[in-house]
């Protein structure tokens, strides 16, 4: 029989979630941790993670990008506890060891002792004791980190297809709009399900399928990276045909020409991008979704905590040039998007209710064959081609072949 | 010490019958009235106090018309998938900050409690309002409401009017 089955097991079981963490977060991956935009000055912080380790990005003085790991060398504390910031150095607050932006050690109070009592060992040496260093590299302003030495360079690991949609959107300075945060009560790789399926996009979602700002009627299409782990998805609203997409859609729920909204000013948009295409969808494995919603522009990034639960940062953002009347648009669309928004707050409920269905199921699987249950491109949108793509790449770097717990 | 005058001790009852008026219909479902406590012409956002405090306006919600409120009631009732829930409002005092001829700006933390299938309830959201109410016309409206929430960690999604 065709498709892809996935036991619901690797969605509940802890076993497969301390895997993840070590064969993904802590393996040949690299893992989104924010947006240059969001350090443009020398001195600037956040505090984020990948996978369950606390990190920090900065901006060093010399206009490098850094990641490291938020924990002293020392005694483990942990040296960042503000979300951002500006800082000339690191400092933790229980010993005052100070380490510069890029993690060195550079300052360790009392080390050759206080009124000539105490003092560090002989053989203490300052630069066995830096904070633990990521790879990071900037692809098109998006900052990425690994723990791997071995990880092919970033640009390798995204392939040119996802290379080429990053710096499609980011092709001119961008300026940070602000952050949501969406709690997750399930798995986060039901959620790398949910961003990798045009199946559902328009069967789930009212607001994009009543309002034609997506149809799997549309022209567009599915494609994966070579590695089938990332996956593209992208439409054009203007190849709508308001009756034929009646016809194809029939009584559906969510095609609802009875909706009508009071105030149309929700959907006015502008023409941004001269290749027409109105909706993008990219996921990257593991943990990031760039998206283009017509005028609403945003990455959103997962943050596992736990096999039940993960957080979707949402960091929205425009354009630097961006005059006053796009500035509106953008703010106004942002009510679609989002934890509140009327298409994405939709997921959060799509993702619960798989994880409250297999609550203890040790057995059952699920069943993926839409477009052929095959991990293919598709020229349409009537595929789950890249959920098996994600699938075959967590076989491999997880496997589904733990004993039940 | 001066004692508030009528006039202030009327201002200040009106602004927190509004905001009592705007808890009660909210968390007794009776969502088709609660846009009418805003002016046609208004402004509704619900922002998250990470995004104020650093002088951004990116918010969960925002509406700049009384139309643009119907609509996300009728979105709630008719389009958005979601989690069975309701919501309890527990209000503090309202504070008015300053008053004109036709207005005053009022303040009042406000915490939701959200009770979901399950029957548990939890702190869902909690902030304060910085509200402008009216009472030129026949009845109070509110002119701006702003929600900025403390809780940034939204527990799933956000559907209902905070």
């Amino acid at each position: 029989m065709s498709g892809c089955r996935v036991p619901y097991r690797v969605f509940t079981e802890r076993q497969y979630y301390d895997r993840e963490q070590e064969n993904i977060f802590k393996g040949e991956c690299w893992s989104f941790v924010g947006l240059e935009a969001e350090i443009p000055q020398s001195g600037d912080f956040k505090s984020t993670f990948v996978g369950e380790t606390p990190v920090i990005l900065t901006r060093d003085g010399d206009g490098s990008v850094h990641v490291v790991v938020n924990r002293c060398a020392h005694r483990g504390a942990l040296v960042c506890r503000e979300m951002r910031g500006n800082r000339p150095n690191l400092e933790c607050v229980y010993h005052q060891w100070a380490y510069d932006l890029k993690g060195n050690l550079i300052g360790v109070p009392f080390r050759r002792g206080l009124k000539g009592q105490g003092g560090m060992p002989g053989d203490f040496d300052m630069s066995q004791h830096n904070l633990r260093k990521l790879r990071a590299e900037s692809v098109g302003g998006l900052v990425f980190a690994s723990f791997s030495e071995t990880v092919e360079p970033c640009r390798d690991f995204l392939g040119p297809i996802v290379v080429e949609q990053i710096e499609r959107i980011m092709c001119k300075p961008i300026n940070v709009l602000g952050d949501q945060r969406q709690r997750i009560r399930g798995n986060w790789k039901l959620y790398a399900e949910n961003t990798r399926d045009p199946y559902h996009a328009s069967l789930l979602h009212l607001f994009h399928n009543t309002f034609g700002l997506y149809r799997s009627t549309q022209t567009g299409k599915a494609l994966m990276d070579a590695n089938k782990r990332h996956s593209l998805l992208y439409s054009i609203a203007a190849s709508n045909d308001e009756a034929a997409d009646k016809q194809a859609y029939g009584d559906s729920r969510t095609f609802d020409t009875e909706f009508k909204l009071q105030d149309m000013s929700l959907l006015k948009g502008r023409q941004e991008f001269a290749d027409n295409i109105t909706l993008v969808i990219l996921a990257v494995y593991p943990n990031l979704v760039l998206q283009q919603i017509q005028n609403t522009l945003a990455v959103r990034q997962t943050v596992t905590y736990g096999p039940d639960e993960f957080e979707l940062v949402w960091t929205h953002f425009g354009y630097a040039d961006d005059d006053a009347e796009m500035q509106a648009i953008r703010l106004k669309q942002t009510n679609l998007i989002g934890p509140a928004g009327l298409i994405s707050m939709e997921d959060g409920e799509a993702v619960e209710i798989v994880q409250n269905a297999i609550v203890g199921e040790n057995r059952a699987e699920s069943y993926i064959a839409m477009g052929g249950g095959r991990a293919e491109d598709a020229d349409h949108l009537v595929t789950e081609g890249a959920i098996i793509g994600f699938w075959d790449n967590y076989r491999e770097m997880v496997g589904f072949d733990l004993e039940p717990a | 010490m001066v004692l508030p005058s009528l006039e202030q001790i009327q201002l200040h009852h009106v602004a927190a019958q509004l905001n009592a008026l705007h808890a009660e219909l909210i968390d007794d479902d009776r969502l088709e009235e609660w846009p009418d406590l805003f002016e046609e012409k208004c402004q509704y956002s619900v922002i998250s106090s990470e995004n104020h405090n650093r002088s951004l306006n990116l918010a969960a919600v925002f509406c700049d018309s009384r139309g643009m409120l119907v609509d996300r009631i009728v979105s709630l009732r008719r389009a958005n998938i979601f989690p069975a829930h309701s919501y309890r409002h527990v209000l503090g005092p309202t504070r008015v900050v300053s008053a004109t001829e036709k207005s005053v700006t009022a303040q009042t933390s406000y915490v939701v409690l959200m009770t979901r299938n399950d029957g548990k309830t939890s702190i869902y959201n909690s902030g304060k309002y910085i509200d402008e109410v009216c009472f030129a016309g026949e009845r109070s409206r509110f002119v701006s409401k702003k929600a900025i929430f403390d809780t940034h960690l939204i527990d799933t999604m956000m559907v209902r009017p905070i």
